[in-house]
């Protein structure tokens, strides 16, 4: 397994070569197909429109992921364009996940932004449905909903693999993009989630993302329904998870972020901790490695708001990287013998 | 009206045959249909639709009825509009992540998709995205037209 990335040009920004077999030319997608258990994080969008917030919270992660998702107006409130922060990090070296959610674009600008994103070199794009405008801090706002993330997904593989529009117009050149979708696996109706997760791989999802799971039992059972859908050898799955701040802030995350769900036991057992902090990094620690043992999980997605140094940390802990320094524009300065 | 909407999808094995026989009635009706001419009866029927489903399934008439393929909850009460199954935001108690007073259309259409019989697989197609110049027009008509039509 060869995760040394030789072939990427002197100039970062450049795209590397697409591997036979391969979508696109993006790290996450080597990582991935080759088998390496992949780790990708969340970058906490500035509310600026200065380009080196962007930059210093992207190296934050330097040397801990693959991959950096650029969250889309996340919980339905506003920041710098998922666009934008891709197109940022592209310019730097980074490997982006570009969201893109449904609630505030209709296809005639979800399906430009493809084509710009694949233009200004993003090889991973999330397809979702986005929060509700409630969610948000501008709940006054009329939420689009045009797509839904199937009908998304496969929009974006058409414009990849079929080289038009939705409307039938053809395209001169098509996005080589790796298309994920994600799942909440402990959302109701919990029985009806694989087969969800088949409707998506079969819309064209080819990794999936997870919202947080607290809980490995159902976890696990949502993994082995996925296994008997035969799903596990056509899609990654990433479970999501990230370190609590204390009990007060889960309490607060589960009833205002949708989706997201912690057991009470997670929250007792916060409380009784005399440093809330630590216990929530390594509540996280631990479920990261009982998530690394379920068979057919293919990485992590590491969650922090507002923590996001408490990333490198966790993920230092849980060992789950066994050594592998996943690539970042530095990484050859850094190398080179003093 | 949401009571009755939820009674439709408890009832959603008997409804969906109904409804089934209904709608092939009126596509056999086709050559009738096409000498009053469909675009004279696209108002009138239209006027019909809106009040039969409206009281059944809270229709809103997006006019590419999906209902037998979603246990008999009306999709497009969602209020992302979602076709293709639940957004994860459901809460815990099976109630809708933006309107917490509504159970989840979806959670509703997999508890009603399981009354009929096939209806669980009809679940896990894939649905096209919304045509929206289909929006207030019969969808009744449409499948008529369309069976006529046959195969294309
Ligand atoms: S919870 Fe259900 S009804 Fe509400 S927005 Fe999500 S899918 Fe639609």
């Amino acid at each position: 397994m060869n995760l040394n990335f030789d072939d990427i040009p002197d100039d970062p920004s450049l795209p590397m070569p697409i591997l036979p077999g391969h979508v696109s030319a993006g790290r996450l997608e080597r990582v991935l197909r080759a088998g390496a258990f992949a780790v990708t994080s969340e970058m906490d969008p500035p509310d600026s429109a200065n380009p080196e917030e962007v930059f210093a919270r992207a190296r934050i992660f330097d040397g801990y992921v693959d991959a950096i998702n650029a969250t889309d107006g996340a919980g339905a409130h506003c920041h710098m364009s998922s666009v934008a922060v891709s197109a940022l990090l592209i310019r730097a070296g980074y490997a982006p996940i570009m969201q893109i959610a449904c609630r505030d674009k209709n296809r005639i600008a979800i399906q430009g932004d493809i084509l710009g994103g694949a233009a200004m070199g993003v090889c991973n794009m999330l397809c979702l449905t986005g929060d509700g405008v409630q969610a948000g801090d501008h709940p006054q706002a009329k939420p689009v909903f045009d797509l839904d993330c199937m009908s998304l997904l496969e929009i974006a593989r058409m414009l990849r693999d079929e080289h038009r529009f939705q409307s039938g117009r053809k395209i001169t050149s098509p996005p080589r993009v790796f298309f994920g979708a994600v799942e909440n696996p402990l959302a109701v109706p919990r029985e009806w989630r694989p087969h969800r997760l088949a409707k998506k791989v079969a819309a064209g999802a080819e990794f999936i993302q997870t919202q947080y799971c607290f809980e490995i039992p159902p976890l696990r059972e949502f993994m082995n329904r996925v296994e008997d859908l035969g799903l596990l050898d056509k899609v990654f799955i990433l479970i999501g998870v990230g370190p609590l701040r204390s009990a007060k802030s889960a309490l607060w995350m589960r009833s205002h972020v949708p989706g997201v769900h912690i057991p009470d036991a997670v929250i007792q057992r916060l409380a009784g901790a005399e440093d809330q902090q630590a216990e929530g990094r390594k509540l996280c620690v631990e479920l990261i490695q009982e998530i690394r043992e379920i068979k057919g999980v293919s990485g992590v997605h590491v969650m922090a708001y507002y923590q996001q140094e408490a990333v490198a940390e966790v993920i230092e802990r849980s060992g789950m990287l066994q050594g592998r320094v996943p690539w970042y524009p530095g990484i050859r300065t850094q190398r080179q013998p003093k | 009206m949401y009571a009755v909407r939820r009674w439709s999808v408890r009832h959603a094995r008997g409804l969906e045959w109904a409804y089934r026989w209904f709608e092939r009635t009126v596509s056999a009706l086709d050559p009738v249909w096409r000498r009053i001419g469909y675009a004279r009866l696209e108002k009138p029927v239209a006027g019909v639709e809106r009040t039969i489903k409206g009281f059944l399934f809270d229709c809103q008439m997006c006019g590419q009825c999906v209902l037998g393929s979603t246990g008999m909850s009306c999709p497009m009460n969602c209020p992302k509009t979602l076709r293709n199954g639940p957004c994860g935001g459901v809460r815990v108690d099976g109630c809708c992540e933006v309107k917490p007073e509504m159970r989840c259309v979806w959670v509703e259409a997999f508890a009603g998709s399981a009354r009929i019989c096939g209806g669980q697989a009809r679940l896990r197609t894939v649905q096209a995205s919304v045509d929206w110049r289909l929006r207030g027009r019969s969808a009744w008509l449409a499948q008529a037209r369309d069976l006529a039509k046959g195969p294309q």
